[in-house]
């Protein structure tokens, strides 16, 4: 199922996802000003494409300050755990047939362990920073992602019980007839909202909340520590739409065109979405979206996998 | 729940619409006529300068942005010896534009007056006056007021009365 080439995909997805991260700043911001009714930026090179670029130099030449106060170690550890963490990820992402770094048995396991781990670049980085409101940040960072961890594994046990493994090629191929998305709609929804909360976008970015806390965790962070954080967050965006392809629309499956563009469009098609919801929703309340984890999603996670599970059991 | 996935759907409904955006550069957007932009000062219909260097502009400007100092040329038409306009501290009030008595002073529909270095936002005479009346093509102060200056004596002004000879006891 692997690369006969492993470097060269190695290469090719590191590389590729890096580079969809980048470019998804400049995608967010094109698409929310459609969203709004402008443009947004469109003056740097051909319809404002490289005004990554021209903001990658600008973030290269920032002073990169570390505050006085802060844990230095920590403070300087912390962005990059979370690109770290979430590059990690990508290691078992099936993007086509071949195309695949390693074929781990516990693929989905990996992606959720890794994705835990993420938290702690949020929650170091809100600490080391010394500062109210980056620990209010990153405070919350650490409530939101473990509540709704929980049920983001939850919801997926309903695939890894139809497909019968926890590896991402094996659960893509399960799909050849029939895409999970019909028989794990209630998962899908469920993951989607969990994918939104662990990526910490809009509707659940409580632990940046520009309007309340300044930045959030963040809030000392600047030059390329600051930019760190961004690719992070976008590399996120990239991981939980992949999966969601992966997981619940067939991944490469799909007529005519090659494996690769379907995968790239679907995963498209969800990051358009991610950015759509935040064009369209405001940030709940803080105790509104805790109850909502505990109260609301982990029991229909629950309902979810025990109902999946009768079916399967019947079924066989 | 059902309001959420409206709003969604309102949002992205935004895709199909116009955009309000107006590309600056590219595309100039409509100013009227009377649009208070960059100060001009303006000629009369037959050449000469309107100020009559009066200081009724920078008395009434808020922020203090005209200097100027009054002449007499040899027919006795009073001029600004210096015209001085500090653009970055104006704020287009157009209050000189409704204080000149003669029309001199005015504002113009243009606005794209950005520059590197702040001294050269000082406008001096040369810069502001323009080789035409402005909004008030007809009119020429010096010929329509009462004031007698060289090439015109009193009661050849436009409409005006000539004189009475107070020394002549005919009615």
């Amino acid at each position: 199922m692997t690369s006969p080439y492993p470097m060269l995909s190695v290469l090719g997805i590191f590389l590729g996802a890096l580079t969809i991260a980048a470019w998804l700043i400049w995608l967010e911001r094109r698409l929310l000003a459609l969203w709004q009714d402008r443009y947004g930026p469109n003056r740097v090179g051909p319809f404002g494409l490289l005004q990554v670029v021209a903001d990658g130099i600008k973030i290269f030449m920032k002073e990169d300050w570390v505050p006085p106060f802060a844990d230095k170690p920590v403070f300087i550890l912390a962005p990059a755990i979370i690109v770290v963490t979430v590059l990690m990820s990508f290691a078992v992402l099936p993007v086509a047939p071949g195309i695949l770094i390693s074929d781990l048995n516990i693929g989905l396991l990996f992606v959720l362990a890794l994705s835990s781990l993420g938290v702690y670049s949020v929650v170091l980085a809100g600490w080391s920073s010394n500062n109210k409101y980056a620990l209010l940040g990153g405070m919350r960072a650490a409530a939101q992602m473990i509540s709704y961890e929980v049920f983001m594994g939850l919801s997926l046990m309903g695939v890894v019980l139809l497909a019968g493994s926890f590896s991402l090629p094996t659960i893509v191929e399960a799909q050849r007839d029939l895409w999970f998305v019909i028989p794990q709609f209630l998962g899908f929804v469920l993951f989607l909202i969990a994918g939104l909360a662990e990526t910490r976008r809009t509707p659940f970015d409580l632990p940046e909340a520009e309007s309340e806390l300044v930045a959030g965790y963040h809030s000392e962070y600047s030059g390329m520590k600051f930019g760190m954080f961004f690719v992070g967050e976008y590399l996120g965006v990239t991981l939980i739409s992949a999966m969601i392809t992966v997981l619940f629309f067939g991944g490469w499956l799909g007529p005519v065109l090659p494996p690769i563009v379907w995968f790239l469009l679907k995963t498209f098609f969800f990051i358009a979405l991610f950015i759509l919801l935040r064009g369209a929703l405001p940030r709940p309340r803080f105790d509104q979206l805790m109850s909502w984890g505990w109260k609301v999603m982990l029991p229909l996670a629950l309902v979810n996998l025990v109902v999946t599970g009768a079916v399967v059991l019947a079924w066989r | 729940m059902l309001s959420i996935l409206q709003s969604i759907w309102h949002v992205f409904l935004h895709t199909f619409q116009k955009r309000v955006t107006v590309q600056y550069p590219e595309e100039k957007p409509y100013l009227a006529p009377r649009y208070r932009g960059r100060i001009i000062l303006s000629r009369d219909p037959d050449g000469g300068e309107r100020c009559v260097a009066c200081y009724l502009c920078a008395v009434a400007c808020p922020v203090s942005c005209i200097a100027l100092q009054a002449t007499e040329d040899e027919h006795g038409r009073r001029y600004p010896e210096f015209f001085r306009i500090n653009f970055s501290r104006c704020i287009y009030c157009g209050y000189c534009e409704e204080a000149c008595p003669t029309y001199a002073i005015q504002l113009t529909p243009d606005f794209e007056m950005g520059e590197f270095h702040r001294q050269n936002l000082v406008y001096e005479k040369e810069d502001l006056l323009i080789n035409g009346p402005g909004k008030y093509p007809g009119y020429n102060y010096w010929r329509v007021a009462g004031v007698q200056i060289g090439g015109k004596n009193k009661g050849q002004a436009e409409h005006e009365v000539a004189p009475v000879d107070i020394h002549s006891l005919l009615p």
